[in-house]
């Protein structure tokens, strides 16, 4: 046999091996991404739900539409200030956390490794309707804690400025232990023998921190940054359980508005404009994180 | 001192992180109304089933947990067969275009799910599918992500094995299925461990395509039970309780494979 009649059977059994998982995907995944960005263009709603014949294309009137809706850029603010609030809250405490147990001198480590990282895989819904009634103005435990240092009571899920932070703290509180363990894997590949070195040069720990520690880190920071963000735009359970958008639409998200848009309403054109504007979101927001690590890393 | 000051510290906010938890399992044995008190308990101080009673008799809550189960199961064994198959064919085949369609899939991944949630309801309901059980297998068939972490792991097999098998008359099935999958073994149960969580915590999807009852995952049904139930935390404490402890106590079991699976997912990307 020639080397190239071994290479065309390979990839007539590559094929084979292949065609199951990226079919399905292809069928599943990739035709679905295409048909939502053909559908985001058209006024697909209640009425085309029985009869495919009543679409029209109408070009870019659902994406000028959202530029006119107060809920539309009310959603994106919400989204954008969750996204602010948690994410940096929520690298900085699991960096934190990986700092401290990766120090020679803590014992027991799997086990608090464990307890902060029991979070992560507990089903989202029913934590969030747990911290439900932790909020809870009167009952709650955070309240009781609270006024046990003489803040008085706040209401938490109820009052517009507060009901953001409280989701926020919640989603933190939620998925820091993942990046911590990720963040535990860098630091354990940082050498040892820089920060010898930087000891014998008299540094500090906060000089090491500064110019050992964050550097070796930035690959993992920019890959913890990167998947936090694309997680935190599609803020949706915790919103829809714990104050289904409210109070004053205070917490509604640019996927819960899309929910509500396109699997409420059936305004499926007008859904999947919104849909195409979060992924568009993330995609540039994945092209600054890239950018960034371009600059940084020599 | 230091050393103290630090483990104190662990201490501490290993207890405020876990107290939620605490907190649930005491309130889901409590009687009605005995977690709607000031000051909050942290243990009940009559301890009752009743609220695990009326979830499973009256509530018919195991349903739900039968659906999620038998979901979770099925969607993990699919996707598992799915993706090694493709994984190792872009670990130890060679065929043209193949690093470029692994790096367009790779790329991919950012794509929000939530994109493609309309046309695949569209889809589905249009093949009759839509609040049936296929509605949530059919899109867990396969994932980008599944193929990667084989790949990631079945490329650093040596091929010596795989030819000396050829030499001896192997076929390629027979490669895959007793040199390559039982060499991938600790990678194929890390995967089956975050198939199955993700599949049992997963909320958006079948909120969407599940619209009956007794079809509905426990997380939506627990969802749907606290729009009815706000005022009653001991009833609802019970449900998160049922829902969380299945995943809970796999994960205990195969912490080690969930945590390497984490790191290998980090490498690379």
């Amino acid at each position: 046999m020639t080397k190239m009649n071994i290479n065309s059977e390979q990839s007539r059994i590559a094929l084979l091996f292949l065609s199951p998982a990226l079919l399905s995907i292809f069928v599943f995944f990739f035709i679905p991404v295409i048909a939502a960005f053909i559908i985001s263009f058209t006024d697909f709603d209640i009425y085309s739900l029985g009869d495919y014949s009543n679409i029209t294309f109408i070009g870019f009137k659902n994406y000028i539409r959202l530029f006119n809706d107060e809920l539309f850029w009310v959603s994106l603010k919400n989204t954008f200030l969750f996204v602010v609030m948690a994410g940096p809250l929520s690298i900085a405490v699991s960096l934190s956390a990986a700092i401290l147990l990766n120090s020679k001198i803590v014992k027991l480590k799997s086990l608090f490794r464990l307890s902060y990282f029991i979070p992560v895989v507990t089903t989202l819904v029913a934590v969030a309707i747990v911290w439900r009634f932790i909020y809870h103005p009167k009952f709650g435990i955070i309240n009781y804690v609270l006024g046990l240092i003489g803040i008085s009571p706040i209401d938490w899920l109820g009052d517009p400025n507060w009901a953001m932070p409280a989701i926020v703290l919640m989603a933190v509180w939620k998925n820091f232990g993942y990046n911590m363990i990720i963040f535990l894997a860098g630091l354990q590949n940082i050498p040892t023998h820089l920060y010898e070195a930087a000891e014998i040069e008299g540094a500090n720990s906060f000089q090491q921190f500064k110019s050992i520690t964050l550097p070796m880190l930035a690959p993992t920071t920019l890959f913890v940054g990167l998947i936090t963000m694309i997680g935190f735009f599609q803020l949706f359970a915790e919103p829809y359980i714990m104050t289904q958008g409210g109070p004053l639409n205070s917490t509604i998200s640019i996927v819960h508005y899309m929910y509500q848009e396109g699997f409420r309403w059936w305004n499926m054109g007008y859904s999947a404009s919104i849909a195409f504007i979060l992924f568009f979101i993330i995609f540039i927001g994945t092209l600054i994180q890239f950018k960034l690590k371009k600059n940084h890393t020599i | 001192m230091k050393r103290i000051f630090i483990h104190i510290f662990l201490i501490i906010t290993s207890i405020i992180t876990l107290s939620p938890f605490v907190w649930m399992i005491s309130a889901s044995f409590m009687a009605d109304g005995h977690a709607n008190v000031y000051p909050p308990r942290f243990f009940p101080d009559e301890f009752t089933l009743v609220q695990y009673e009326s979830l499973f008799s009256r509530l018919n809550v195991s349903v739900n947990f039968f659906n999620s189960l038998l979901l979770s199961l099925t969607v993990t064994v699919v996707s598992l067969l799915f993706n090694s198959l493709a994984g190792y064919a872009f670990a130890k085949f060679k065929f043209r275009m193949k690093d470029k369609l692994f790096n367009f899939l790779l790329s991919s991944m950012i794509i929000p799910a939530q994109v493609t949630m309309l046309p695949l309801f569209l889809m589905l309901k249009s093949m009759g599918l839509i609040n049936t059980y296929f509605a949530i297998i059919i899109p867990g068939l396969a994932n980008i992500f599944g193929i990667f972490l084989i790949r990631q792991y079945a490329i650093s097999i040596p091929d010596s094995l795989i030819e000396s098998a050829k030499i001896d008359g192997a076929t390629d099935f027979q490669i895959y299925r007793r040199i390559i999958l039982p060499l991938c073994m600790p990678i194929l149960i890390t995967l089956a461990l975050f198939t199955f969580m993700g599949t049992w915590n997963d909320f958006m999807w079948p909120l969407i395509a599940l619209t009956d009852n007794s079809l509905y995952t426990l997380p939506v049904a627990l969802a749907n039970l606290m729009l009815e139930h706000t005022k009653d935390p001991e009833l609802m404490m019970a449900g998160s309780v049922i829902t969380i402890l299945p995943v809970l106590i796999v994960f205990l079991f195969l912490q080690r494979y969930y945590i390497s699976g984490i790191m290998t997912g980090s490498i690379k990307e």
